[in-house]
């Protein structure tokens, strides 16, 4: 054995490396999930000709007067019928004749209902005769880095780095408590801490491929914009894959079953997957719970991720989020060195 | 077997590699360990037998720095714990009852990994030929056997070349054929001069292996000395086995037959009497006397013996002397 070989830190990142490469389900998951998400969500969300929304109506002239605009799709339909079809959602308005006009049956909570709601009563207003007071026309924008795609693919990368960081700790070393193997590894001269360091360079060494390919394929296929500087970027993947490794290395500190650490994993990232900002914005959430959401280590790494790939913003510009990030690198780190079992 | 201190005072200080001294562990309410003094002589192997639940385990994962004592000392090597951890790691083996080592890995690759942990040792080579895994070096570790699992746990636990080697119940789950292997295996060890201390739970093993033995039950020795030493505690006695059957009436099929127990022990020269699945076990002194005088109180029953085996005594029935219970059936 070389030199290298007989470095106890180089065989424990080797064998976490080969560990994670003999298990196709991890591939799966930290390589093709991604892609996969990114592809479903950049198809279902592609920017189209704006929607044609489907629309009924009781009466012919009801009818003729909604199809005469392009935005609009009409079928005839008796009441019960209509009803019918708008529960289901085949249609999402239904215009009714009333004796003094005209009545509109949708979901006001629905945004394409109310849209349809605007654009058949302009369209039944028309047809009656109204006019614009002013003269209007459109002028359509269609720029890169305001579609959704663009949106969704930094919170898509800070998720999966949260994933991956996770799961990659969290299972790798409970796994290893409940088959003994690290009272095994503590009772050998082997450094504790070369144990853990193991795990954060195999992650790094992880984080360049599974960030590349999943960026790779953004960029390329959905053409999504890279503002900002790409070594700031890397030091905001790697900040961030540290933060969630720390976190991982917290929740799996005592475990001693795969079923506790699962649950554990879940209750930690099942409030950042929908409070993060990952498919949708943070900030939508009520004023009361911003603070908590602010401080969550995923809506710190999306708002720094997004900031960077889509307004190209600096680091200098990015430093409270990058302040919560290094907190929470450094608070479960030090708490989970503490408390860790390592039998 | 209570007075030892002769035997002690013969040994000197610097000789012994592991020297135990009032050694007491609770878990909860269970006293594991309760007053335990034990020397290990260099170069021997040593045994700690004992029923499921005597304290081997915690005594030995107190020796291998893995649980602390509430009280009591334990020096190994002129080392202790609390102030040479780091020194005691590299000089001693250990093989734990249950390790999982990952099954993905190959055998190569899980001892390089244990191998890398050492300042010094023997080579991945040899640890491999030790434990006579060269066919499976390139297998995974989820393909082996119980048997190749248990001889890559012994090679992790030597590629350090330690000078102290703990084994914690080696054999236990695995077949009799591995099982022998791994006796061959201890065996080379024990030749080549390492002090050895293992625990198990099958005194055939401790018989066959260990130069000295410690009985264990409820934490403390209850005997200690070599297998035969212990055995000659039991009073040079033999003890007689065999099954009878008796022919049905009518038939020529042999059906088990039943004996009194009482008309066995009032035969002059057995002691005691037990049954242990179908197997009657006396143990009887004066063997060429008695024998004889078993063999004419069967046929008076009319039975007949379907097999018929004498033996010496062993570390089992030292057990039950000592706690009138079966080592197994705890």
């Amino acid at each position: 054995m070389n030199k290298l070989e007989l470095s106890s830190l180089y065989q424990l990142t080797m064998a976490r490396f080969r560990l994670l490469s003999r298990e196709p389900e991890a591939i799966f998951w930290i390589f093709i999930f991604p892609i996969l998400l990114a592809a479903g969500l950049g198809i279902a969300f592609r920017n189209r000709p704006a929607d044609v929304l489907p629309v009924g109506a009781t009466t012919p002239q009801l009818m003729q007067a909604m199809a005469a605009d392009p935005g609009l799709k009409a079928t005839q339909l008796d009441e019960a019928a209509g009803g019918a079809a708008l529960r289901t959602g085949a249609i999402l308005l239904l215009a009714v004749e009333i004796p003094n006009g005209v009545a509109y049956k949708y979901d006001d909570t629905n945004p394409d209902a109310r849209t349809a709601r605007m654009i058949a009563d302009r369209a039944i207003q028309a047809a009656a005769g109204q006019r614009d007071a002013v003269h209007a026309e459109n002028q359509l924008i269609h720029e890169t880095g305001s579609r959704y795609i663009d949106f969704v693919v930094p919170g898509l990368l800070g998720m999966n780095l949260m994933g991956s960081a996770i799961w990659g700790l969290g299972f790798a070393i409970v796994e290893a408590r409940q088959k003994k193997l690290l009272k095994r590894m503590v009772a050998s001269p082997m450094p504790r801490w070369q144990y853990l360091a193991s795990f954060l360079l195999s992650r790094l060494v992880m984080l360049v491929l599974e960030v590349g390919a999943f960026l790779g394929f953004a960029g390329l296929v959905f053409g999504v914009p890279f503002r900002g500087s790409l070594w700031q970027l890397a030091i905001l993947c790697v900040l961030t894959s540290m933060a969630f490794s720390a976190l991982g290395l917290l929740i799996s500190s005592r475990a001693k079953t795969m079923e506790a650490a699962s649950g554990l994993m879940n209750l930690v990232m099942l409030p950042m997957w929908i409070l993060s900002g990952v498919f949708f914005s943070a900030s939508r959430f009520p004023a009361v719970i911003q603070p908590f959401v602010r401080a969550l280590p995923l809506t710190a790494a999306n708002e720094a991720l997004r900031a960077n790939m889509l307004q190209g913003v600096g680091l200098n510009h990015l430093l409270t989020p990058v302040a919560i990030l290094l907190a929470w690198l450094v608070v479960p780190f030090a708490v989970a060195l503490r408390i860790f079992r390592w039998r | 077997m209570t007075d030892r201190s002769g035997e002690l005072n013969s040994v000197s200080q610097a000789s012994s590699p592991l020297r135990i001294r009032g050694l007491r562990k609770a878990f909860a309410d269970v006293q594991a360990v309760d007053g335990l003094d034990l020397e290990v002589l260099r170069g021997e192997c040593f045994g700690l037998l004992g029923p499921n639940g005597a304290g081997k385990t915690t005594t030995i994962e107190i020796c291998e720095g893995l649980t602390a004592a509430d009280e009591g000392t334990v020096e190994l090597l002129g080392l202790n714990w609390s102030t040479g951890a780091d020194e005691l790691r590299q000089r001693i083996g250990i093989q734990l009852q249950e390790t999982q080592f990952p099954d993905k890995l190959t055998v190569e690759e899980t001892l390089k990994l244990f191998r890398s942990f050492y300042r010094r040792g023997i080579s991945m080579e040899e640890s491999i030929r030790t434990a006579q895994l060269e066919e499976k070096r390139k297998a995974r570790v989820g393909g082996l056997s119980g048997g190749q699992k248990q001889r890559l746990a012994m090679a992790t636990a030597l590629v350090g070349d330690p000078e102290l080697l703990f084994l914690d119940e080696p054999t236990t789950g695995l077949d009799p054929q591995a099982r022998r292997h791994l006796w061959d295996l201890v065996d080379e060890l024990k030749q080549a001069g390492r002090t050895i201390i293992l625990t198990t739970h099958y005194m055939e093993e401790a018989e066959r292996l260990c130069d000295r033995v410690a009985i264990m039950d409820h934490g403390r020795v209850i005997a200690l000395g070599t297998p035969q030493q212990l055995i000659a505690t039991v009073g040079g006695e033999d003890i007689v086995e065999f099954a009878v059957t008796h022919s049905a009436p009518g038939s020529s099929e042999q059906v088990r037959g039943v004996v009194d127990a009482a008309r066995l022990t009032a035969i002059a020269g057995v002691q005691s009497h037990r049954v242990d699945a179908g197997l009657h076990q006396l143990s009887v002194s004066e063997l060429h006397t008695t024998v004889p005088r078993i063999f004419a109180a069967l046929a008076a029953e009319g039975l007949h013996m379907s097999e018929f085996r004498t033996h010496s005594a062993t570390l089992e029935d030292v057990f039950v002397r000592l706690t009138g219970r079966n080592l197994r059936d705890e």
